[in-house]
């Protein structure tokens, strides 16, 4: 009963914010409802036992990719109500769109089983060792089975932040700064002369 | 009310997917919201790979959604870069404008 209580009320929350991050006219309100799904997100997570994921969830969206997006939405100066002036023509070919999928998806719900293979698996549960909590049971595998994975994984977000960085970075001009590499490479040959000065007549 | 199962996490999944897909088409000018909306995608799918996950017994589902997390942060990195660098050129974000590369 009270789990029926915390799914429907996380759920419609998080409908209905995920209904105003596409509707909301102010973007920085469009930024604060996505946290807000995001944290039913993360409710739904703890009510399945998937702990992990729900912190991943909280700290890398909320934490990381929501405040990314505020920065950028608030750093940004762009007209936003100038945008929604074409929304009216485009709503009937999404609402088709989204219609369309949201039918198929029910057709497939309607009709799905397990397979044959899942049945033998749903049969013979894992027993659930209540000694070892969902992060020890995800970090046994993830660092063994799913070694390759999780170093792709980190390759990925390494290539991302390279791909940000020199993206975003650019050289602006009258600006000094210091060049190691130009300092080190300075020799005094470029720069001091030695001169032999015959007295009495001084340099010219 | 009946016990929660599987069925109503797969229902939720569905219903916030069609909200992503419906909000790629409906701000079609507007880049930022349009990024928002894979992010919602990416929670749907989230939703449902641990949704299975927990019914077949399989921590596998887990991994792959830890996956997905990894995948949707790069993506919001890398977007968020384009458009801030886009903005920095041509003063705005409006989609319809870009054509510079049509040729």
């Amino acid at each position: 009963m009270i789990e029926s209580i915390a799914f429907y009320t996380f759920s419609a929350i998080l409908i209905i914010s995920a209904l105003r991050v596409i509707s909301a006219s102010n973007p920085v309100h469009a930024v604060l409802f996505l946290v807000l799904a995001f944290f039913n997100g993360t409710a739904l997570f703890v009510m399945l036992g998937a702990e992990l994921i729900a912190m991943l969830l909280a700290i890398v969206y909320v934490g990381a990719v929501a405040v990314l997006f505020l920065f950028v939405v608030m750093m940004l100066d762009i007209n936003f109500s100038a945008m929604r002036d074409k929304v009216k023509a485009h709503l009937p070919v999404g609402l088709v769109v989204a219609g369309v999928l949201i039918a198929e998806i029910y057709l497939i719900l309607a009709s799905w089983g397990t397979s044959s293979l899942a049945a033998e698996n749903l049969a013979n549960p894992v027993p659930t060792d209540e000694s070892i909590t969902n992060s020890h049971a995800l970090g046994m595998i993830i660092y063994t089975d799913y070694a390759l994975l999780f170093q792709l994984a980190g390759l990925i977000l390494f290539l991302a932040m390279i791909g940000a960085i020199v993206l975003t970075h650019r050289t602006r001009p009258g600006v000094r700064r210091q060049v190691a590499s130009d300092q080190i490479k300075r020799s005094v040959k470029d720069t001091a002369e030695v001169v032999k000065v015959e007295t009495g007549k001084g340099v010219s | 009310m009946t016990a929660i199962t599987l069925e109503h996490y797969l229902v939720l999944a569905t219903i916030v997917f069609a909200i992503g897909v419906f909000g790629i088409f409906m701000n079609r000018r507007n880049i930022i919201v349009i990024l928002m909306s894979v992010e919602l995608l990416l929670l749907a799918i989230t939703i449902n790979l641990v949704a299975f996950s927990v019914h077949l017994g399989d921590l596998a589902g887990q991994v792959f959604a830890m996956l997905i997390l990894t995948v949707a942060a790069a993506e919001a990195a890398i977007g968020l870069s384009i458009l801030v660098i886009y903005f920095r050129n041509r003063g705005s974000i409006a989609v319809d404008d870009i054509n510079m590369m049509k040729g």
